[in-house]
């Protein structure tokens, strides 16, 4: 039984302002969640992405600008949304001395639409989904960073949700964890619940998100789907030879832009050339120039333009916070 | 996987509840914890103590010195708990009713778990009225602690007999028990005013130990205020003016102005505090 789909946006925001004093946090952003979708929320440290995420939920009101979540002008509808919507926000926060049964149970409680009756099921699952059932009776305060987070999590999952907010998911957890999540985030979307989900792990946004928006200093620098993003990105050419000179030539004289490939771990011994902005080129044609002017290629790999690449030449190289 | 029908599962179920849920939660949570039982410990300890010492000394307590009371205990057990009452309502009862009301919503604050409650959604005021739900019922704890084990320790170590009043009427053993619970409740709505207090304190910082220091500050402070008499007009408007004012429920037949004049003024201060930690907790950005 699949939800019919609907077109407007899970979330839409237009000119959202949050300042603290007289810096703005998030300033102006037009955000847009289409339904259905795995929506990674990337930026750099510091650049508004928890800021954000309160002032959606309505934890912090907003300067000015318009949200809608799930369809309805929040925070007006803050108490007809909120159901429907599981968050995590900035990490996990618990009771440390009751165990991680009796927090979900008092936050499942603190929900005035949460059916009694099947509480303690609904409990017992969500703890089961993000295995957490062995540890369930154990006191939060003698729970790990990870735990604590998988508890956060499956506060989250406590109740069926049409949205899920979810930031920095993976932040402490072990491998297993992280493709838990990864995992759950999928089967969960493949329900058609809209994932919101901020990282800056690229890497997992790559392989778990089919739209990404990416924040700067309190801008929203690019939003849209991930392969679109991607693609506005140069794919480049990585020859591996040990000619790396005559192979820079040839590229230069092609009208690539040569440079040292990163990380230049080539096997036999070879250097690699990294070129840049192929235009209309033929790969074929490129190896062909290489080979016919001598260059003894011993790897050729055409590659788009990684997420990472896209998302420094979006935030900036420096790696200072703005602060 | 279950998540396929979350929509139209929550489309489909009644939205009904009557969010009694948060306040039994809340009450749970209070006296579950440690902190709460240490501190109904030491309240329970004050009227042991006060009984051993009287019941060790040899010498008779001349009447006038020392608590109210306290020369009345060898006579008759049952005056124990009033006497520890009246010792426990200048600093004791204060200092445990400003740890948990200043604890309210700088406590959860603290722990990071007021964002969840919020999102839950727990409901601003719905949320601010259980926490001082839960205050309230901490403040009727802590007196009928003081009071049962009072009570306890006067009937194990002295002799129980009918009660002289102040009005020099006698009145039974069971009369007696029943005006002790009088005292009891009595004090209990003097707390009310310091826990709204704290409630207010308590909405505007995420340290709950500086909301608790200044709640008991101000309590500290309005009683220093009422003993100058240089401050006579303001003396009405403390909160603590009448906490020691229930030896008209001492009297036959008992008198209730004090006790109506200080429910009138705790719930003044309930009133004014409620409202503005409405104001302020309503439109507080939550970032902790
Ligand atoms: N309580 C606060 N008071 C004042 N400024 C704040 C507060 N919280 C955040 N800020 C500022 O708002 C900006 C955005 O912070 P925010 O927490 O939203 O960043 P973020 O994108 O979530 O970063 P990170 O990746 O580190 O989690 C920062 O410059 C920060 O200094
Ligand atoms: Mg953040």
């Amino acid at each position: 039984m699949k939800e019919p789909v609907r077109s407007d946006p899970a979330i839409e925001t237009h000119g959202l302002v949050k300042r603290f004093g007289h810096r703005s946090a998030v300033d102006g952003i037009d955000l847009a969640v289409p339904r259905g979708t795995v929506f990674g929320f990337l930026g750099p440290n510091g650049s508004g992405k928890t800021t954000t995420i309160r002032v959606l939920l309505g934890l912090a009101s907003a300067n000015s600008g318009d949200i809608s979540v799930l369809g309805k002008a929040m925070p007006q509808a803050l108490a007809s949304v909120l159901p429907d919507v599981g968050a995590l926000v900035e990490g996990p926060g618990f009771y440390p001395f009751l165990s991680g049964t009796g927090n979900l149970m008092r936050l499942d409680a603190a929900d005035r639409h949460a059916p009694s009756s099947t509480r303690r099921h609904r409990v017992d699952d969500a703890l089961e989904r993000v295995g957490l059932s062995h540890a369930a009776g154990k006191k939060v305060r003698a729970y790990s960073l990870g735990m604590k987070q998988r508890l956060g999590l499956a506060n989250a999952l406590l109740r069926p949700r049409e949205l899920l907010v979810l930031d920095e998911p993976t932040n402490g957890l072990d491998p297993q964890g992280t493709r838990e999540v990864r995992s759950l985030v999928r089967s969960l979307a493949a329900g058609g619940t809209t994932v919101f989900v901020s990282s800056h792990l690229l890497a997992e946004v790559e392989q778990m998100c089919t739209h990404v928006g990416v924040m700067s200093a309190g801008r929203l620098v690019a939003q849209g789907p991930l392969d679109e993003l991607r693609a506005a990105g140069q794919a480049h050419v990585l020859v591996h030879t040990p000619d790396v000179e005559r192979a820079a030539h040839v590229l230069s004289r092609l009208g690539l832009v040569p440079g040292d490939a990163p990380g230049t771990g080539s096997p036999w011994g070879t250097t690699a050339v990294l070129g840049t902005g192929l235009d209309g080129l033929e790969p074929e044609a490129i190896v062909a120039a290489l080979v016919a002017d001598g260059v003894r290629v011993r790897g050729f790999t055409v590659e788009n333009a990684s997420l990472e690449e896209r998302f420094v030449s979006l935030t900036g190289e420096g790696f200072d916070v703005v602060g | 996987m279950s998540a396929e029908t979350a929509a139209s599962r929550n489309a489909g179920a009644p939205r009904q509840g009557k969010g009694w849920a948060l306040l039994g939660s809340e009450l749970s949570v209070l006296f579950r914890r440690l902190r709460t039982w240490a501190m109904l410990t030491a309240l329970a300890a004050v009227p042991i103590l006060i009984a051993v010492a009287v019941k060790l000394s040899s010498r008779p307590t001349t009447p006038g010195r020392g608590p109210l009371f306290l020369d009345r205990i060898t006579q008759n057990g049952l005056f124990v708990a009033v006497t520890a009452l009246v010792v426990c309502v200048p600093l004791f009862l204060p200092l445990t009713v400003g740890v948990v009301a200043g604890d309210t919503i700088a406590g959860e604050a603290n722990l990071g778990t007021l964002r969840y409650l919020l999102l839950a959604p727990a409901g601003r005021i719905r949320l601010l009225l259980v926490k001082y739900a839960g205050a309230v019922a901490f403040c009727c704890a802590a007196t009928a602690t003081v009071t049962a084990s009072g009570a306890l320790a006067g009937v194990v170590l002295f002799p129980v007999g009918p009660v002289t009043l102040l009005s020099g009427d006698t009145i039974s053993v069971g009369e007696s028990a029943w005006r002790s619970l009088l005292i009891a409740a009595y004090i209990t709505v003097s707390l009310l005013g310091l826990s709204a207090i704290g409630l207010l304190i308590s909405t505007f910082t995420d340290v709950p130990v500086g909301a608790m220091a200044a709640t008991i500050v101000f309590s500290v402070v309005s009683q220093v205020l009422d003993n100058l008499p240089q401050l006579e007009w303001l003396h009405p408007w403390l909160f603590s003016h009448h906490w020691l004012g229930f030896a008209d429920l001492l009297r036959q037949p008992v008198s209730w102005t004090s006790f109506g004049d200080n429910a009138i003024l705790q719930a003044g201060y309930i009133a004014v505090c409620g409202a503005l930690a409405y104001a302020k907790f309503s439109n507080k950005d939550v970032l902790s």
